[in-house]
């Protein structure tokens, strides 16, 4: 039930800041109609525009850890009976939500990209949302669990995240790629992300494949899920809050 | 209530605490008293098991708060020095948020909802959301949430930092409430005295050690009669002076000598007229706790 608490309370204070929606969706949809229209190729870049805003979304409400620890709502949790576990999943959980509904706003815009979606295959495709949503709020949560300032983050978010998020077949596909680039791309998990997008939304670029891309990216999703449970159940020796 | 027997905690090359012991007796305010950096928010974060200390041991009703920290915590009520709310949440919504974390639901937490707001002046704000709220009405909000699951405890850290001192007698009321209707036994940590003054008992803390243990009477009563403070210009020489002439230990500290003695009114007479000049201005007071921290360790609380 803890976990159910938290999970309530990031949608009700995602409710009552709507603007937040405003600003994870705009800035990857400016940017996907700038670069769509000025290649005149809307539907090469739209799985990458789609997992920017995923991406935009879950990495700004895990952010969220970093302050609400040392002020803020996550204290009274540290100091509560409720399993730590329980936390996490609560905060991934709620993070997730709120990234998968901005990934399906997003996916309002696919008509332009030239993307007609079927009903049954609408539920294929938000699945698809669903589990990139989780992956990538393990991954912010992993990196802010430890952090002690939001200005760390940001160095991590234009070094790591977006650099990986360039190499992911959001910009170039990975058959064009020059070598060493390609093998960043075959390790970047982010590119079975955006590949099993191209396979649900019928778009081209879907390499690798899509077992392939489903599998790693629940793989990861998991792998994160563990690591986030594993480091917010360690005993703090130094001022963790 | 609380024991804490000869804690020590380092950071990194540090001594936060040098082996702090101390008993807390059930149904008391007790307090821990001291300038910032002098441990109060060290021993603060191992009570309430946030932190592992170096050594030593510290229980609450009689569970260890490093091996037992879950056991502690169902007995503990936490109120922080920073804000534990969500500004974006309502009263109502935040303490709900707080009973689901203690397990609590359905018509017991909404019993227990009314009846904290009640206790602290809240039920009419039930509905508000905490970021329009007064700084004094969120500490009772804090305290009402801490006090959800109905702890044999309650810890406070500097509490009423930021409070104006309306809304920290205010709070210091609901407090002394709570140990007297409820039977709660309190921790506060603090730097401000008049708040210290009114714990049953305290310890001073300096450095990482309890430098003297008591009530407010207690300690003021190790000095005997009136303190009489003089600012001058010459503060160090004129404090040897004193001590030669008069035979007092007479301390100097920021341009200003301190006496301690029992018939404060006759020696300043004798002090103005002994050193014509020196002194510029002069104060008598009953002794306070800063003098008696003063005293013990040599050094000024704020």
């Amino acid at each position: 039930m803890p976990a159910a608490t938290l999970w309530q309370r990031e949608l009700l204070r995602f409710w009552r800041q709507k603007s937040r929606v405003l600003g994870v969706v705009a800035s990857p949809l400016v940017f996907w109609l700038l670069i769509g229209y000025g290649s005149n190729d809307l539907a090469r870049f739209y799985s990458g525009a789609l997992v920017l805003t995923v991406m935009f979304s879950a990495i700004f409400s895990t952010i969220s850890i970093i302050e609400d620890r040392r002020e803020g709502f996550l204290l009274s949790m540290l100091v509560s009976p409720a399993p730590r576990t329980s936390m996490v999943l609560g905060k991934i959980l709620g993070s997730a939500t709120l990234a998968w509904i901005q990934g399906l706003i997003f996916l309002a815009f696919a008509p332009l990209a030239g993307v007609s979606i079927r009903p049954l295959e609408l539920v294929v495709v938000a699945a698809a949302i669903l589990l990139i949503s989780f992956t990538l709020t393990g991954l912010g949560f992993v990196i802010a669990w430890r952090m002690e300032s939001t200005s760390g983050f940001h160095a991590i978010m234009n070094l790591l995240l977006v650099p990986m998020w360039m190499v992911s077949g959001s910009l170039f596909p990975m058959a064009t790629a020059h070598g060493w680039v390609k093998a960043i791309m075959w390790i970047n998990p982010l590119t079975y992300s955006i590949a099993l997008l191209n396979h649900t939304l019928h778009l081209p670029n879907a390499a690798p494949g899509a077992l392939a891309s489903l599998v790693v990216t629940a793989a990861f999703g998991l792998v994160l899920l563990a690591a986030s449970g594993l480091m917010a159940s360690q005993k703090a020796t130094h001022s963790a809050a | 209530m609380i024991q804490v027997e000869n804690l020590t905690h380092t950071y990194g090359g540090r001594k936060a605490l040098a082996g702090v012991s101390f008993e807390v007796r059930k149904g008391e305010i007790f307090g821990l008293l001291g300038p910032n950096g002098g441990g109060k928010s060290t021993l603060f974060r191992i009570l309430s098991t946030m932190m592992v200390p170096t050594s030593g041991r510290a229980s609450i009703a009689g569970h260890d708060v490093v091996k037992e920290a879950a056991a502690v915590r169902r007995q503990v009520g936490v109120v922080f020095q920073t804000q534990s709310l969500d500004k974006a949440l309502t009263v109502d919504e935040n303490l709900r948020a707080q009973g689901h974390l203690h397990g609590l639901s359905g018509a017991l937490l909404t019993e227990r909802i009314e009846r904290a707001v009640e206790r602290l002046g809240l039920a009419d704000r039930r509905k508000d959301l905490v970021e329009t709220l007064s700084g004094g009405l969120r500490r009772r909000v804090e305290i009402a949430k801490a006090l959800l699951h109905r702890p044999l405890v309650l810890l406070m850290d500097e509490a009423s930092t930021g409070l104006d001192p309306a809304a920290r007698r205010d709070l210091s009321r609901h407090v002394e409430n709570l140990r007297d209707n409820e039977g709660v036994t309190i921790l506060l940590t603090s730097h401000i005295l008049e708040e210290a003054d009114r714990c049953d008992r305290l310890v001073l803390l300096h450095q990482g050690a309890v430098v003297a243990e008591g009530s407010p009477g207690e300690l003021r009563a190790r000095i005997g009669g009136d303190v009489v403070v003089l600012e001058s210009g010459e503060a160090e020489s004129l404090a040897g002076r004193i001590a030669e002439r008069f035979g007092l230990p007479a301390t100097a500290m920021d341009g200003r000598v301190r006496v301690e003695i029992s018939n404060g009114h006759r020696f300043i007479a004798e002090v103005v007229e002994a050193f014509p000049g020196a002194v510029e201005s002069v104060g008598l007071h009953k002794p306070t706790l800063e003098d008696v921290f003063v005293r013990e360790t040599g050094a000024i609380l704020e």
